[in-house]
């Protein structure tokens, strides 16, 4: 008698690990996805560093970028990184209201960093410093808007999942999405770091 | 006034499109209209025989990676065919085409058809070919069910037809990229190809591309998550090992093609300057990015053929696989030096001798584990009891041409020897013999021996020997010659030379290679048909014809949608060989069955991403935009549902098991 | 509850992702802005000498930063074995240091050996309109 009821609570564990299994296998495929995209990045890297100092008579990074306003655009980005990080904890909490308010906050700081970059476009674009102008440039603008692209993605993700926790709740199945969308967010944080030092800081020494 | 006015913005609304484009010159429009015949006909006749709702219910919209599988080698074979039409065109031009005799074709034409040849061949035959043939099996050898992620396998498969597509719609409006398979800038940048050819090259194989990257993703997830509870790796069958390894080389060098193309699209279509000879361009980064993919490519492919050679030479020997472990420890060393010998393919661009040297002694240290390989299959076959069928055979010649191939590319990877041979025909010999026999002959093997496993009866082998002996004899008729003109000094992609050169004997010596190979093609469509014929004769095979030693040999014919009934229990490699040994009678109770529903949201991502390729290509922008929606719209949409699995009840799996034990029986 | 019972308990938790909290958090984003903020006043205040040593301390800042963000915020390395998630890291890093690395030796040595574009070619092809 007892061995078949141990059989079952087996079987039943079983199951369980199953599920976990599937959750924990989509996730390790997304990490795995997030990684090719890494060797993306990689690419586009290389490309500007070998094409870095062919302005061919157009300007210079170091002319170019204003440090201070990358180190805005890196801080609200940084901190969106963090916030998104709370918003995960506060899920894992099964906190509905307090999650969707931490997503909130981070779109609003995504937001505004994938503005300042558009805004900055515009600026060097307005000045005739367009992607036309030069292979430094080409790279520059290709590479990071490459990131922005990344990022408005995530912003389009993000508003469909604060959407979707707000009508279905936390349950298995949006937190899988919400610790997906999270690893994403974290991710362009850490591919922003390797922006924001090869690109602005690195350019700043060459002036 | 008006009509000019509206036919400006009609133009527009179109882009670069017009009439004009379609084909003139009689060999390109009799090839178009070839190839609109074959989906038109294929449409008529499933309208004709009311098989539509079939169709899609049973293969456009299925999860089940057998049938994605069969789908792929049905793509891939059909592409084959084109591949090999652009053969004869290249061989017949090659052998008249000397002296006073121009041959058949224009110089740009040849161009095309070169370009075309190798691109076809690469992504969609053997690209097509290894995946359909993954698709098929690795599940099965590892005891699992499905795939890690069926609906993003299913979503590669439309990705890679939506390239193909794309790559064909070229022939019949527009015209071909004429920049070799790989597509060299400058000469592939707008001011030296302004037609549309490069850009359908580049949207072509960007979205085959990010269906290969997809599928890369979902088999290296698979290989390790979905093993059966018991099989540790290094207990896996060694085909999975070759394309774990393969499909690791997948995830990480496609999207450095995806930079590579996508860069020069932009340089292209918006005005950047990555590649261009002035504003700060520097061409040879391209070719640098697109070997950096190249050369692992070469390994994607070829991988998983020494994966089916060594499954072949341990069931045809009856001998368990030698030196397992060396072969698993030969796949990952030949995994990482893949990534570090790509500038062998620009030897000659003029880096520095300390560069050159470095990558040449790389080149030279990665023949020793594919080396180790060759001999570990040489002592599997060595005192085993031979069952000298088909298979086997392909596997004999692979290790001849492959040796000789491989003992070229030695050759050229010392860096002052590929300055006298780069870009000659002796190059084009020797990738030849490395990829016709490490990839194509493998895949010939491996659709010869798991032919029966899916559709119950084994392939005529008369026939197949006829068709492995003109193959192999055409092959070498065909390649030999050009080693010799390579030292002579022929170049590649050429289509006229001097009659003075003596060249022409050699040209018309590979030509009739050509034949000999069209016979084996003849012979080997000829013993599918025959085959068929003959399926509930001679041929018909059981559940393991060839006393096989992996777990897919265990599963019934025709195999169940879920598999495996039961899942097997696992303690040894070779699983079924010492299942068999047993007299194990399996008697655990069955288990609900979770199985993914058909989706045709996968065809209509890959639609949009047709519809958005075609109409970059053209500067069609808002059809790009719409392409894109659609593309989008059926991700969003797929990610709401929350139901895409049914489910088998324990009754029902024992159910249809029983029966089918029960059609076994009689 | 029998030991086999337990045994399978403990195995569920195993198979939980691994959990994150607060702490790692606000450690992570604290360092990062340290780091961050660290690179930004060495490089906007630097003197004109010493440029070298100024890069190789970037360097190793950002590196600091995308370690610490692996760590805290991406949960690398806190898996139970067989580590997968881990061997996939580092098979990535591994490639993007030959990709990037060999790019730039291979394109460095090319360097050297093409004609420079002069203030005269510059000029000219600036002149020219298309292209």
């Amino acid at each position: 008698m007892s061995s078949i009821s141990q059989n079952a609570e087996v079987a039943r564990a079983d199951r369980l690990i199953e599920r976990h299994e599937k959750d924990n296998t989509t996730i390790f495929g997304f990490w795995v996805y997030l990684m090719t995209d890494c060797v993306l990045f990689a690419s586009l890297f290389a490309t500007f560093a070998v094409l870095r100092n062919n302005t061919f008579g157009g300007p210079s990074g170091a002319t170019l970028f204003s440090l201070p306003y990358v180190l805005v655009e890196t801080l609200s980005l940084l901190t969106s990184s963090f916030t998104c990080g709370l918003a995960l904890v506060s899920a894992q909490a099964r906190r509905k209201t307090q999650t969707i308010i931490w997503f909130i906050i981070t779109f609003a700081l995504g937001l505004t960093f994938l503005s300042l970059e558009l805004s900055e476009f515009h600026k060097f674009v307005v000045m005739g410093d367009s992607w036309r102008r030069s292979g430094f440039l080409s790279a520059y603008f290709t590479l990071v808007g490459t990131h922005g692209l990344h990022i408005s993605i995530g912003l389009l993700w993000m508003a469909v999942m604060i959407v979707f926790i707000y009508k279905r709740g936390i349950n298995k199945l949006t937190m899988k999405r919400i610790r997906m969308l999270s690893m994403f967010w974290h991710f362009l944080d850490v591919v922003w770091i390797f922006i924001f030092t090869i690109v602005y800081l690195f350019g700043a020494l060459h002036a | 006034m008006m009509i000019h006015h509206l036919s400006t913005t009609f133009g527009s609304l179109l882009g670069r499109l017009s009439l004009k484009w379609l084909p003139h010159d009689p060999i390109t429009a009799f090839g178009a209209i070839l190839l609109a015949a074959v989906p038109i006909g294929a449409a008529l006749l499933i309208t004709y025989t009311k098989r539509w709702r079939w169709l899609y219910r049973e293969w456009l919209t299925t999860q089940d990676p057998k049938r994605i599988g069969i789908m792929y080698i049905i793509v891939a074979i059909l592409m084959g065919l084109r591949g090999l039409a652009d053969v004869i065109l290249i061989r017949t031009q090659q052998a008249l085409s000397s002296g006073s005799n121009h041959g058949i074709l224009t110089a740009s034409h040849f161009q095309q058809i070169i370009s075309a040849h190798g691109t076809i061949m690469i992504f969609f035959v053997a690209m097509g070919l290894m995946f359909g043939i993954i698709n098929l099996i690795v599940p099965l050898q590892i005891g699992a069910r499905d795939v890690a992620f069926p609906f993003l396998n299913a979503t590669g498969f439309w990705l890679f037809f939506a390239g193909m597509a794309l790559i064909n719609v070229s022939l019949i409006i527009g015209d071909f990229s004429a920049t070799g398979w790989l597509a060299y800038p400058p000469l592939s940048e707008l001011k030296y190809s302004p037609t549309v050819g490069v850009d359908y090259w580049i949207w072509s194989l960007e979205i085959a591309g990010i269906g290969s990257l997809l599928a890369g993703i979902n088999f290296v997830v698979t290989i390790i998550k979905k093993r059966v509870k018991g099989m540790s790796l290094m207990k896996m069958p060694l085909f999975c090992w070759s394309v774990l390894g393969s499909m690791s080389l997948v995830i990480f060098a496609f999207p450095i093609l995806t930079v590579t193309l996508t860069l020069l699209a932009l340089d292209r279509t918006i005005g950047t300057h990555f590649f261009t000879a002035g504003y700060g361009g520097n061409m040879m980064m391209y070719v640098n990015l697109i070997w950096a993919w190249g050369h692992p490519e070469v390994y994607i492919l070829v991988l998983p053929a020494f994966g089916i050679y060594s499954e072949v030479a341990a069931v045809f020997s009856r001998k368990k696989l030698f030196g397992y472990a060396s072969m698993v420890w030969a796949i990952w060393a030949i995994v990482i030096l893949s990534f570090i010998v790509w500038l062998h393919h620009f030897f000659t661009m003029g880096a520095g001798s300390d560069v050159n040297a470095f990558f040449g002694i790389m080149t030279m240290i990665i023949a020793v584990p594919t080396g180790v390989k060759l001999f570990n299959w040489l002592f599997t076959m060595y005192k085993g009891k031979l069952n000298m069928k088909t298979p086997l055979y392909w596997l004999i010649a692979f290790v001849v041409v492959f040796t000789i191939g491989g003992m070229a590319g030695v050759l050229m990877a010392v860096p002052p020897v590929d300055f006298q041979l780069h870009n000659s025909l002796f190059l084009v010999a020797h990738f030849h013999m490395m990829i016709v026999s490490g990839v194509l002959f493998g895949y010939f093997a491996g659709i010869t021996y798991w032919y029966p496993k899916f559709l119950g009866f084994k392939l005529n082998e008369r026939l197949g020997r006829y068709a492995f002996w003109s193959w192999l004899v055409g092959f070498l008729l065909a390649f030999v010659p050009l080693y010799i003109l390579g030292f002579m000094g022929a170049t590649r992609r050429l289509d006229h030379y001097s009659s003075s050169l003596g060249w022409q004997p050699l040209f018309v010596v590979a030509a009739i290679g050509v034949v000999f190979i069209i016979a084996g093609v003849i012979f080997q469509i000829l013993q599918l048909i025959v085959s068929i014929w003959q399926r509930n004769g001679e041929l018909k095979a059981g559940h393991d014809p060839w006393d096989g030693r992996t777990l897919e040999w265990s599963l019934p014919t025709p195999i169940p949608v879920y598999n495996f009934a039961r899942l097997p229990e696992v303690s040894t490699r070779d699983a079924y060989w010492e299942a068999k040994k047993t007299n194990y009678i399996d008697d655990r109770p069955y288990e609900p069955i979770l199985i993914p529903k058909n989706s045709p949201l996968g065809l209509v991502i890959a639609a949009g991403a047709f519809i958005f390729g075609f109409a970059v290509v053209w500067h069609i922008w808002w059809l790009a935009v719409l392409g894109l929606a659609v593309s989008i719209f059926g991700l969003i949409y797929r990610s709401m549902d929350e139901h895409t699995e049914y489910k088998l009840s324990a009754a029902e799996v024992k159910q249809m098991d029983q029966m089918r034990f029960q059609e076994i029986k009689s | 509850m029998s030991e086999q019972t337990k045994s399978v308990k403990v195995l569920v938790s195993l198979h939980q992702p691994e959990q994150t909290n607060l702490k790692n958090y606000i450690i992570g984003f604290i360092a990062s802005l340290a780091l961050t903020l660290i690179a930004y006043f060495i490089t906007q205040y630097h003197t004109s000498g010493g440029r070298t040593l100024l890069f190789w301390a970037l360097s190793v800042l950002a590196l600091s930063q995308f370690l610490i963000q692996l760590f805290f915020f991406l949960h690398v390395g806190r898996e139970f074995p067989p580590r997968y998630k881990l061997m996939i890291t580092s098979f990535m890093i591994l490639v993007v240091l030959i990709l990037v690395g060999g790019s730039l030796w291979i394109m460095h040595s090319l360097d050297g050996r093409v004609m420079p574009t002069t203030q005269q070619m510059i000029k000219y092809m600036n002149s020219q309109d298309n292209l």
